[in-house]
Protein backbone atom coordinates (compact mmCIF):
# COMPACT_ATOMS: atom_id res chain seq x y z
CA UNK A 1 0.00 0.00 0.00
CA UNK A 2 1.47 3.77 -0.59
CA UNK A 3 2.26 5.61 2.20
CA UNK A 4 0.16 8.48 0.78
CA UNK A 5 -2.91 6.25 0.80
CA UNK A 6 -2.31 4.68 4.07
CA UNK A 7 -2.35 8.55 5.61
CA UNK A 8 -5.80 8.95 3.43
CA UNK A 9 -7.23 6.19 5.20
CA UNK A 10 -6.21 7.16 8.87
CA UNK A 11 -7.57 10.71 7.83
CA UNK A 12 -10.78 9.01 6.64
CA UNK A 13 -11.38 6.50 9.76
CA UNK A 14 -10.17 9.71 11.96
CA UNK A 15 -13.01 11.85 10.49
CA UNK A 16 -15.81 8.96 10.49
CA UNK A 17 -14.65 8.97 14.70
CA UNK A 18 -14.51 11.96 14.97
CA UNK A 19 -18.16 12.45 13.32
CA UNK A 20 -19.75 9.49 15.10
CA UNK A 21 -19.14 10.42 18.44
CA UNK A 22 -20.06 14.31 17.78
CA UNK A 23 -23.38 12.92 16.65
CA UNK A 24 -23.66 10.75 19.69
CA UNK A 25 -22.64 14.28 21.89
CA UNK A 26 -24.91 16.37 20.48
CA UNK A 27 -27.67 13.96 20.83
CA UNK A 28 -27.08 13.21 24.01
CA UNK A 29 -27.38 16.92 24.66
CA UNK A 30 -30.18 17.50 23.48
CA UNK A 31 -29.47 19.41 19.95
CA UNK A 32 -31.97 17.10 18.14
CA UNK A 33 -34.90 18.40 19.79
CA UNK A 34 -33.89 22.42 18.80
CA UNK A 35 -33.37 21.29 15.40
CA UNK A 36 -37.03 19.17 15.30
CA UNK A 37 -38.47 22.29 17.05
CA UNK A 38 -37.07 24.48 14.25
CA UNK A 39 -38.00 22.18 11.42
CA UNK A 40 -41.39 21.81 12.42
CA UNK A 41 -42.73 25.52 12.39
CA UNK A 42 -42.28 27.97 9.79
CA UNK A 43 -39.30 29.63 9.93
CA UNK A 44 -39.74 33.26 9.03
CA UNK A 45 -36.05 33.95 8.22
CA UNK A 46 -35.64 31.01 5.51
CA UNK A 47 -39.02 32.37 4.27
CA UNK A 48 -38.16 36.01 4.16
CA UNK A 49 -40.02 37.62 6.47
CA UNK A 50 -37.93 37.57 9.61
CA UNK B 1 -28.73 1.59 -18.12
CA UNK B 2 -27.05 5.37 -19.25
CA UNK B 3 -25.60 6.99 -16.31
CA UNK B 4 -27.09 10.10 -17.09
CA UNK B 5 -30.63 8.65 -17.28
CA UNK B 6 -29.54 6.90 -14.12
CA UNK B 7 -28.64 9.60 -12.06
CA UNK B 8 -31.49 11.81 -13.32
CA UNK B 9 -34.31 8.47 -12.10
CA UNK B 10 -31.91 8.44 -8.22
CA UNK B 11 -32.15 12.62 -8.41
CA UNK B 12 -35.96 12.65 -8.67
CA UNK B 13 -36.47 9.64 -6.24
CA UNK B 14 -34.47 11.83 -3.63
CA UNK B 15 -36.26 14.62 -4.67
CA UNK B 16 -39.66 12.82 -4.25
CA UNK B 17 -38.69 10.70 -0.87
CA UNK B 18 -37.46 14.29 0.91
CA UNK B 19 -40.08 16.51 -0.20
CA UNK B 20 -43.21 14.05 0.00
CA UNK B 21 -45.95 15.85 1.55
CA UNK B 22 -47.13 18.02 -1.54
CA UNK B 23 -50.52 18.35 -1.01
CA UNK B 24 -49.51 20.44 1.94
CA UNK B 25 -48.71 23.10 -0.92
CA UNK B 26 -52.61 23.60 -1.21
CA UNK B 27 -52.92 23.41 2.75
CA UNK B 28 -50.15 25.77 3.65
CA UNK B 29 -49.08 23.80 6.48
CA UNK B 30 -45.64 21.91 7.05
CA UNK B 31 -45.00 18.33 8.04
CA UNK B 32 -44.53 17.92 11.62
CA UNK B 33 -43.54 14.44 11.96
CA UNK B 34 -40.38 12.57 13.66
CA UNK B 35 -38.84 12.45 10.11
CA UNK B 36 -38.17 16.23 10.77
CA UNK B 37 -35.37 15.62 13.50
CA UNK B 38 -33.12 14.34 10.89
CA UNK B 39 -31.74 16.22 8.17
CA UNK B 40 -31.82 15.83 4.32
CA UNK B 41 -27.98 15.05 3.23
CA UNK B 42 -28.66 17.31 0.70
CA UNK B 43 -30.27 21.16 0.67
CA UNK B 44 -33.49 21.48 1.72
CA UNK B 45 -35.71 24.34 3.11
CA UNK B 46 -37.62 23.14 6.45
CA UNK B 47 -40.01 25.51 5.97
CA UNK B 48 -40.99 23.88 2.20
CA UNK B 49 -44.54 22.45 3.02
CA UNK B 50 -43.61 19.41 1.34
CA UNK B 51 -40.20 18.93 3.26
CA UNK B 52 -40.10 15.55 4.96
CA UNK B 53 -36.79 16.73 6.66
CA UNK B 54 -34.33 19.15 8.45
CA UNK B 55 -32.03 21.35 6.12
CA UNK B 56 -28.61 20.43 7.50
CA UNK B 57 -27.51 24.61 6.93
CA UNK B 58 -30.94 25.93 8.45
CA UNK B 59 -30.78 23.56 11.43
CA UNK B 60 -26.97 24.22 12.42
CA UNK B 61 -27.26 27.84 12.22
CA UNK B 62 -30.36 26.89 14.27
CA UNK B 63 -28.49 25.21 17.11
CA UNK B 64 -25.48 27.44 16.93
CA UNK B 65 -28.18 30.77 17.07
CA UNK B 66 -29.75 29.19 20.19
CA UNK B 67 -29.65 30.15 23.48
CA UNK B 68 -28.48 26.61 25.07
CA UNK B 69 -25.59 26.20 22.33
CA UNK B 70 -22.89 27.90 20.10
CA UNK B 71 -22.15 24.59 17.85
CA UNK B 72 -24.28 21.57 17.10
CA UNK B 73 -22.12 18.64 16.92
CA UNK B 74 -25.38 16.67 16.00
CA UNK B 75 -25.57 18.32 12.25
CA UNK B 76 -21.72 18.45 11.96
CA UNK B 77 -21.24 15.80 12.74
CA UNK B 78 -23.45 14.41 10.40
CA UNK B 79 -22.27 16.24 7.35
CA UNK B 80 -18.64 15.06 8.14
CA UNK B 81 -20.16 11.77 8.10
CA UNK B 82 -22.14 11.75 4.78
CA UNK B 83 -18.90 14.27 3.61
CA UNK B 84 -16.36 11.89 4.57
CA UNK B 85 -18.76 8.60 3.02
CA UNK B 86 -20.02 10.24 0.13
CA UNK B 87 -18.75 13.94 -0.79
CA UNK B 88 -19.99 15.86 -3.51
CA UNK B 89 -21.69 12.86 -4.69
CA UNK B 90 -24.81 14.22 -2.59
CA UNK B 91 -24.50 16.99 -5.05
CA UNK B 92 -24.86 14.99 -7.92
CA UNK B 93 -27.36 12.68 -7.33
CA UNK B 94 -29.18 13.67 -4.18
CA UNK B 95 -29.92 17.36 -3.47
CA UNK B 96 -33.25 18.52 -4.21
CA UNK B 97 -31.70 22.02 -5.15
CA UNK B 98 -29.28 20.59 -7.47
CA UNK B 99 -32.03 18.44 -9.88
CA UNK B 100 -34.17 22.06 -10.01
CA UNK B 101 -30.83 24.06 -10.76
CA UNK B 102 -30.30 21.39 -13.84
CA UNK B 103 -33.65 21.68 -14.61
CA UNK B 104 -33.47 25.93 -15.30
CA UNK B 105 -30.46 24.52 -16.94
CA UNK B 106 -32.34 22.65 -19.82
CA UNK B 107 -34.12 25.76 -20.89
CA UNK B 108 -32.92 26.50 -24.40
CA UNK B 109 -30.26 29.94 -24.31
CA UNK B 110 -26.82 30.44 -24.91
CA UNK B 111 -24.14 28.68 -22.09
CA UNK B 112 -21.53 30.17 -20.91
CA UNK B 113 -18.72 28.73 -18.08
CA UNK B 114 -18.37 30.48 -14.81
CA UNK B 115 -14.64 31.97 -14.15
CA UNK B 116 -13.07 30.11 -11.39
CA UNK B 117 -12.70 32.54 -9.10
CA UNK B 118 -16.37 33.41 -8.42
CA UNK B 119 -16.15 29.44 -7.37
CA UNK B 120 -13.82 30.81 -3.70
CA UNK B 121 -17.36 32.78 -2.80
CA UNK B 122 -19.65 29.91 -1.20
CA UNK B 123 -16.48 29.28 1.06
CA UNK B 124 -16.40 32.76 2.33
CA UNK B 125 -20.41 32.43 2.58
CA UNK B 126 -19.75 29.41 4.71
CA UNK B 127 -17.92 31.44 6.92
CA UNK B 128 -19.62 34.67 7.58
CA UNK B 129 -23.28 33.68 7.04
CA UNK B 130 -23.17 30.27 8.68
CA UNK B 131 -20.78 29.69 11.04
CA UNK B 132 -20.03 33.03 12.11
CA UNK B 133 -23.01 35.67 12.13
CA UNK B 134 -25.58 32.98 14.05
CA UNK B 135 -23.08 33.36 17.02
CA UNK B 136 -21.38 36.36 17.08
CA UNK B 137 -24.78 38.82 16.14
CA UNK B 138 -26.87 37.99 19.01
CA UNK B 139 -29.53 39.87 20.42
CA UNK B 140 -29.66 40.91 24.58
CA UNK B 141 -31.38 37.25 24.84
CA UNK B 142 -28.16 35.94 23.38
CA UNK B 143 -29.97 34.53 20.35
CA UNK B 144 -28.56 34.82 17.07
CA UNK B 145 -30.56 34.77 13.48
CA UNK B 146 -29.42 32.21 10.62
CA UNK B 147 -28.02 34.36 8.45
CA UNK B 148 -27.41 32.62 5.84
CA UNK B 149 -31.21 31.74 5.75
CA UNK B 150 -32.54 35.39 6.48
CA UNK B 151 -30.45 37.09 4.09
CA UNK B 152 -29.22 34.69 0.87
CA UNK B 153 -30.77 31.20 0.61
CA UNK B 154 -32.85 30.97 -2.74
CA UNK B 155 -34.08 28.06 -2.12
CA UNK B 156 -35.80 29.23 1.38
CA UNK B 157 -37.37 31.48 -1.13
CA UNK B 158 -38.69 29.21 -3.99
CA UNK B 159 -39.89 26.04 -1.71
CA UNK B 160 -40.51 27.94 1.61
CA UNK B 161 -41.41 32.02 1.36
CA UNK B 162 -43.57 31.73 -2.06
CA UNK B 163 -45.63 28.87 -1.60
CA UNK B 164 -46.28 30.25 2.31
CA UNK B 165 -46.61 33.67 1.16
CA UNK B 166 -49.04 32.44 -1.99
CA UNK B 167 -51.37 30.57 0.93
CA UNK B 168 -51.16 32.83 4.28
CA UNK B 169 -52.50 36.35 3.81
CA UNK B 170 -51.24 37.17 7.33
CA UNK B 171 -47.86 36.19 5.91
CA UNK B 172 -48.08 37.85 2.87
CA UNK B 173 -49.35 41.17 4.55
CA UNK B 174 -45.72 41.05 6.72
CA UNK B 175 -43.47 41.25 3.55
CA UNK B 176 -41.10 43.75 3.34
CA UNK B 177 -37.48 44.88 2.33
CA UNK B 178 -36.03 41.22 3.29
CA UNK B 179 -39.07 39.53 1.26
CA UNK B 180 -37.60 41.79 -1.63
CA UNK B 181 -34.07 41.51 -1.70
CA UNK B 182 -34.61 37.37 -1.07
CA UNK B 183 -36.73 38.02 -4.19
CA UNK B 184 -34.11 39.52 -6.25
CA UNK B 185 -31.57 37.24 -4.88
CA UNK B 186 -33.82 34.44 -6.42
CA UNK B 187 -34.64 35.71 -9.38
CA UNK B 188 -30.88 36.50 -10.12
CA UNK B 189 -29.98 32.58 -9.08
CA UNK B 190 -32.46 31.24 -11.20
CA UNK B 191 -31.70 33.50 -14.27
CA UNK B 192 -27.99 32.55 -13.89
CA UNK B 193 -29.23 28.85 -13.56
CA UNK B 194 -30.16 29.07 -17.02
CA UNK B 195 -26.69 30.54 -18.56
CA UNK B 196 -24.23 28.68 -16.18
CA UNK B 197 -24.90 25.26 -14.92
CA UNK B 198 -25.60 24.97 -11.13
CA UNK B 199 -24.57 28.40 -10.66
CA UNK B 200 -25.79 27.92 -6.92
CA UNK B 201 -23.62 25.14 -6.21
CA UNK B 202 -20.74 26.46 -8.06
CA UNK B 203 -20.74 30.08 -6.48
CA UNK B 204 -23.13 30.58 -2.99
CA UNK B 205 -24.12 27.17 -1.31
CA UNK B 206 -22.41 26.48 1.93
CA UNK B 207 -23.37 23.06 2.29
CA UNK B 208 -21.46 22.30 -1.52
CA UNK B 209 -18.57 24.03 0.04
CA UNK B 210 -18.27 22.05 2.94
CA UNK B 211 -18.84 18.83 0.86
CA UNK B 212 -16.26 20.20 -1.41
CA UNK B 213 -13.86 20.40 0.84
CA UNK B 214 -14.45 16.64 2.45
CA UNK B 215 -14.57 15.47 -1.57
CA UNK B 216 -10.20 15.64 -0.95
CA UNK B 217 -10.48 12.78 1.43
CA UNK B 218 -13.82 11.27 0.83
CA UNK B 219 -14.45 7.20 0.28
CA UNK B 220 -16.86 7.37 -2.91
CA UNK B 221 -14.24 8.86 -5.05
CA UNK B 222 -13.28 9.16 -8.80
CA UNK B 223 -9.85 8.05 -9.88
CA UNK B 224 -7.90 7.91 -13.45
CA UNK B 225 -6.36 5.12 -14.51
CA UNK B 226 -2.99 6.61 -16.04
CA UNK B 227 -2.05 3.69 -17.89
CA UNK B 228 -5.03 3.53 -20.26
CA UNK B 229 -5.39 7.68 -20.02
CA UNK B 230 -4.53 9.12 -23.76
CA UNK B 231 -4.65 12.72 -22.49
CA UNK B 232 -7.37 13.18 -25.34
CA UNK B 233 -9.26 16.23 -23.03
CA UNK B 234 -12.58 14.96 -23.70
CA UNK B 235 -13.36 14.49 -20.35
CA UNK B 236 -12.63 18.17 -19.20
CA UNK B 237 -14.29 19.17 -22.33
CA UNK B 238 -17.60 17.33 -20.97
CA UNK B 239 -17.44 18.28 -17.32
CA UNK B 240 -20.25 21.23 -16.71
CA UNK B 241 -18.82 21.81 -13.48
CA UNK B 242 -15.55 23.09 -15.35
CA UNK B 243 -12.86 20.26 -13.91
CA UNK B 244 -10.26 18.61 -15.38
CA UNK B 245 -10.61 14.72 -14.26
CA UNK B 246 -7.49 14.07 -15.25
CA UNK B 247 -5.43 16.80 -14.01
CA UNK B 248 -7.56 17.20 -10.12
CA UNK B 249 -9.65 13.91 -9.30
CA UNK B 250 -10.25 15.29 -6.03
CA UNK B 251 -11.30 19.03 -6.93
CA UNK B 252 -13.68 20.38 -4.57
CA UNK B 253 -16.07 21.29 -7.69
CA UNK B 254 -16.36 17.68 -8.57
CA UNK B 255 -20.13 16.43 -8.25
CA UNK B 256 -19.10 12.81 -9.36
CA UNK B 257 -21.61 12.58 -11.68
CA UNK B 258 -20.11 10.67 -13.77
CA UNK B 259 -20.27 12.85 -16.96
CA UNK B 260 -16.49 12.41 -17.80
CA UNK B 261 -16.06 8.31 -17.30
CA UNK B 262 -19.15 8.22 -20.07
CA UNK B 263 -17.16 10.33 -22.35
CA UNK B 264 -13.83 8.86 -21.74
CA UNK B 265 -13.13 6.36 -25.07
CA UNK B 266 -10.69 4.55 -23.44
CA UNK B 267 -12.49 3.64 -19.87
CA UNK B 268 -10.13 5.05 -17.81
CA UNK B 269 -12.23 7.42 -15.22
CA UNK B 270 -14.01 5.69 -12.39
CA UNK B 271 -16.20 6.59 -9.71
CA UNK B 272 -16.96 4.34 -6.96
CA UNK B 273 -16.02 3.01 -3.40
CA UNK B 274 -12.29 2.41 -3.43
CA UNK B 275 -9.25 2.03 -0.46
CA UNK B 276 -7.21 0.68 -2.95
CA UNK B 277 -4.33 3.23 -3.76
CA UNK B 278 -5.25 5.47 -6.78
CA UNK B 279 -3.49 4.27 -10.10
CA UNK B 280 0.25 5.68 -10.76
CA UNK B 281 1.25 7.86 -12.91
CA UNK B 282 3.50 6.34 -14.85
CA UNK B 283 2.54 5.74 -18.54
CA UNK B 284 1.40 9.15 -19.75
CA UNK B 285 4.29 9.55 -22.46
CA UNK B 286 4.84 8.82 -25.98
CA UNK B 287 2.18 6.17 -26.27
CA UNK B 288 -0.82 7.71 -24.97
CA UNK B 289 0.51 10.54 -27.44
CA UNK B 290 0.04 8.14 -30.16
CA UNK B 291 -3.35 6.99 -29.45
CA UNK B 292 -4.47 10.29 -29.04
CA UNK B 293 -3.66 11.04 -32.60
CA UNK B 294 -5.06 8.00 -33.84
CA UNK B 295 -8.07 8.86 -31.89
CA UNK B 296 -8.23 12.94 -33.82
S1 LIG C 1 -23.89 22.68 -3.92
FE1 LIG C 1 -25.60 22.90 -2.49
S2 LIG C 1 -27.44 23.21 -3.71
FE2 LIG C 1 -25.81 22.43 -5.05
S3 LIG C 1 -26.16 20.26 -5.09
FE3 LIG C 1 -24.63 20.63 -3.50
S4 LIG C 1 -25.80 20.87 -1.59
FE4 LIG C 1 -27.24 21.04 -3.30
S1 LIG D 1 -15.16 15.67 -13.22
FE1 LIG D 1 -16.53 14.12 -14.10
S2 LIG D 1 -17.74 13.35 -12.37
FE2 LIG D 1 -16.79 15.29 -11.72
S3 LIG D 1 -18.36 16.87 -12.17
FE3 LIG D 1 -16.99 16.75 -13.95
S4 LIG D 1 -17.99 15.31 -15.37
FE4 LIG D 1 -18.95 15.03 -13.32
Amino acid sequence: MQPSNKKRILVQCAFLIAAVLMIVHGTGRGEIATVWNKAVNICLECIGLG
Amino acid sequence: MKNAVKRKLIQIAAFGFTNSHMTNFVSGKLYTGKWKQFCNPGLNCYSCPAATLACPIGAMQAVAGSMQYNFSFYVVGFLLAVGVLLGRFICGWICPFGLVQELFYKIPSPKFRLPRIFTFVKYGILVVFVVVLPVAATDYMGMGQPAFCQYICPAGTLFGGLPMTATHPELRAATGFLFGLKMTILILTVLACVFIFRFFCKTLCPLGAIYGLLNKISIYHLDVDRHSCIKCGKCAHTCKMDVDPVKTPDSAECIRCGACAAACPRQAIRLGFRLSEPHAAQNGGADSRTEANKLQ
